[in-house]
């Protein structure tokens, strides 16, 4: 490995102040996204040239406002700094603060510069500065600060070459603090010092006050003697702050200039518009509106194109490969498998781009702002607008957005309910069902039928969210105060390459995260529904002749025939027949039966196990799966298996049921117990097989 | 009577007097809330809550429950 010579950099500033833009411009795609162990927190790496030869390992650490952590996100950044055995521990710090916010992002910059760390202080957003009326006399701040200073713009791409210049001269950065906070308490502070000589006091501080490993020190040594009731600490937090604060404000008095008789600000105009009582709902659901309408419009010619494509690649496959069981398995199991995931990319990828754009852009805060009263009234926060609108990209993502909710009650419910709104994985079972049982037609001249069952699926989704977390709200006794603090950032473009770099890597991600899933699946599937147990398998040819003695069929019907015996008498069809009297109340048959198991670990196996089942022993491959499922008909009552009182029901059935094992595992990291996925699981299921049961017997 | 932020209107201006530390989370303080700091109310969201704030020039929003626990004193009379 090189990665003994490259220079650890570490990315740490408040959020909104484009330090993911710095991060992109520094590394381009050279970029890997993980996880921190143990926790879903992401972690970011990219790799930087910089002059001389030399390169840089660049990590973006998640946005904090301060070294107060209140959040795993916070924890993150923290136990970075403070665990020098850390293989990514930083050689040098960049602090990256907004050019307006300068006085609020400095606080965390002092404290950083606390812990002797070589720091670069990076004023991003300069582009801005004419603009505010704002000029900086950055040799002043450089040595107020005791630091370097690269004033940038990650917008326009200027600056960028002399932080990287700074960067490689890490270490002639001095690395003194830049103020003596410990006076805020003496007598404390220099107890401290005695009883632990050879450790940093504000390092000691933090141990004392945040709740994070720190590898050299036991903690419960130093709390012990040291700790004070958490009154007395947020004092002494409260009065850290004060002095920080008074500090910058004698820094910037001399070394920053606003002149706000050329501070130009179109925020003031916009929020007028856009936080107000009638027109701020009008565009907030008029760009929900948008948002959904042209996901189903632009989507829908990629996804025909990659559904018929996958079906001909199954063709071509079968045709020219060597007949046999790998054939077989490659024609009948991944391709359609692998079909079944490639279809989703394009309304993930749309979702996505138009989520990324709204956060850019601030308009997101907004929209908190203005639901927030709305919201409580239902015991959410208007904090779980955000992850209930990601949600109907994927739960995922949505539970871990919640993050940011301040009070554990809100936060709770919105994890609790989130799983409710309509995700893309139920999408595929939705489109597939709507064009089965429900007419292309137009009511009222313009609205398509098929697309407003999809709306009011949405609806559904969204509406009983909101219901359940209103009786979660009563039911759950949990008090807590209730804190919200949002950040309203200044209105920006949204920056192409942050927004395409985001929807890359949040496609990847989820194409990857499932796509393991679906291919496991749909191999087990394939073998279980082309293998089966006993003679009624083994012998299906020749008991199909048997019982056709009198009257020979031709040989297409007599493969056919095979292959349906077959398939019933396989593994997969003997689970299917076990579940039958259960889901027959619902209108479901045995077939569908095996797509409800295995869609239990995700939903979207539902159409891939459908597509495998109905591509088993079937030797014209072209036909879609849609086309299968329409011929499909009932043995028993000779009627089509898809009809409309079954779609509704299975529609009904996915609306409501918990049929994700990646949510239940992200619940239950996030709330750190069983019990909250478990709640989730019988209680979404419940209703769902109550609701489908109820409609099937009513619509049959 | 005492002031607080709650009290304000749209686009009036004070000076945040003091607060229980108890009552408000550090994060507020660490966003500029604090003693002797201006405080401006540039909205008051449709349903009269929350409040969208400059305070110390960062642009926040938090909920009239919390801007209850913060005393301020009217710019006028600080002024003098």
């Amino acid at each position: 490995m090189t990665s003994t010579k490259n220079i650890n950099v570490a990315l740490i500033g408040n959020p909104n102040t484009g330090k993911t833009s710095v991060f992109n411009q520094l590394t381009g795609l050279n970029q890997q996204v993980g996880n921190y162990p143990g926790i879903t927190v992401e972690k970011k790496i990219g790799f930087c040239k910089l002059p001389y030869n030399i390169k840089a390992n660049i990590l973006d650490l998640p946005g904090t406002y301060s070294l107060n952590a209140s959040s795993i996100d916070e924890n993150v950044v923290i136990e970075m700094l403070l665990n020098k055995n850390d293989k990514l521990y930083p050689d040098v710090v960049l602090v990256v603060a907004d050019v307006e916010n300068l006085k609020r992002n400095l606080l965390l910059f002092t404290q950083i510069k606390d812990l002797e760390i070589p720091t670069i202080l990076v004023i991003n957003m300069a582009d801005r500065m004419g603009a505010k009326g704002i000029s900086l006399d950055v040799p002043y701040l450089e040595a107020q600060l005791k630091t370097k200073i690269a004033v940038i713009s990650s917008r326009k791409g200027t600056g960028i070459d002399e932080l990287k210049k700074l960067i490689v001269a890490y270490q002639s950065l001095p690395t003194e603090p830049c103020l003596n906070a410990s006076i805020i308490d003496p007598e404390y502070f220099n107890r401290l010092r005695k009883t632990f000589p050879n450790q940093l006091l504000y390092k000691l501080w933090l141990v004392i006050t945040q709740d994070v490993n720190f590898a050299q020190l036991d903690r419960n040594e130093i709390r012990n003697s040291y700790t004070r009731s958490q009154t007395e600490l947020k004092k002494i937090q409260q009065k850290e702050t004060i002095k920080r604060y008074q500090f910058i404000n004698e820094v910037l008095k001399d070394g920053q200039k606003i002149n706000l008789a050329t501070a130009k600000d179109f925020r003031i105009q916009l929020d007028r518009i856009l936080t107000h009582k009638v027109w701020g709902y009008a565009i907030f659901f008029a760009i929900l509106f948008v948002i959904f309408q042209s996901i189903f419009s632009w989507s829908a010619v990629p996804m025909d194109f990659i559904d018929s494509t996958f079906a001909s690649l199954s063709t071509l496959a079968a045709q020219h490969l060597p007949a046999g069981v790998l054939t077989d398995l490659i024609a009948q199991g991944i391709i359609p498998g692998i079909g079944g995931i490639v279809i989703f990319i394009p309304q993930i990828a749309f979702l996505f781009l138009f989520i990324s754009m709204l956060e850019e852009s601030g308009y997101m805060s907004r929209v908190v702002f203005l639901m927030d009263k709305i919201m409580r009234r239902f015991g959410l926060s208007g904090k779980s607008v955000v992850p209930l609108i990601s949600g109907t990209a994927c739960a995922i993502p949505a539970i871990m957005a919640t993050r940011n909710i301040e009070n554990w009650k809100e936060r709770l419910i919105t994890i609790l309910v989130t799983p409710f709104t309509t995700c893309s994985a139920r999408l595929p079972v939705y489109a597939i069902i709507i064009a089965l049982v429900i007419p292309e037609k137009r009511v009222l001249g313009i609205l398509n039928l098929q697309g407003l069952t999809l709306m009011l699926l949405y609806l559904i989704g969204f509406g009983t969210a909101i219901v359940a977390a209103y009786l979660l709200n009563k039911i759950l006794k949990i008090n807590g105060k209730t804190y919200f603090v949002v950040e309203m950032p200044g209105y920006k473009l949204p920056m192409f390459k942050n927004v395409s770099l985001n929807v890359l890597e949040k496609t990847k991600a989820f194409v990857w995260g499932a796509g393991k899933i679906i291919l496991a699946i749909s191999i087990v599937l394939w073998f279980l529904a082309s293998s089966g147990p006993g003679n009624a398998f083994h012998h299906a040819d020749q008991i199909v002749a048997a019982q056709h003695l009198s009257e020979p069929l031709s040989a297409t019907d007599f493969e056919n025939a095979v292959a349906s015996q077959k398939l019933e008498n396989s593994y997969i069809g003997i689970m299917g027949k076990a579940i039958e009297p259960a889901i027959a109340p619902l209108g479901y048959d045995w077939k569908i039966g095996i797509a409800l198991i295995s869609s239990f670990a995700a939903r979207e196996v539902f159409v891939g196990t459908l597509a495998t089942i109905y591509s088993v022993g079937d030797t014209d491959n072209e036909n879609t799966i849609k086309n299968k499922m329409q011929t499909e008909i009932h043995p028993d009552t000779g009627q089509k298996v898809f009809n409309f009182a079954t779609g509704i029901s299975l529609l009904l059935f996915y609306a409501f049921a918990m049929q994700c094992a990646s949510t239940l595992a992200i619940t239950k990291k996030e709330t750190n117990s069983w019990k909250w996925p478990a709640t989730q699981l019988v209680l979404m299921s419940g209703l769902a097989y109550l609701v489908a049961l109820v409609t099937y017997q009513i619509l049959k | 009577m005492r002031q607080t932020i709650a009290s304000l209107k749209k686009g009036e201006k004070a000076v945040i007097r003091d607060f229980d530390v108890e009552a408000i989370p550090l994060k507020l303080l660490e966003m500029g809330c604090l003693p002797g700091n201006l405080v401006e109310v540039l909205q008051v969201a449709p349903l009269g809550d929350p409040l969208y704030l400059n305070i110390n020039g960062s642009h926040l929003a938090i909920r009239l429950e919390t801007a209850r626990e913060i005393a301020i004193d009217p710019l006028t009379i600080t002024l003098q």
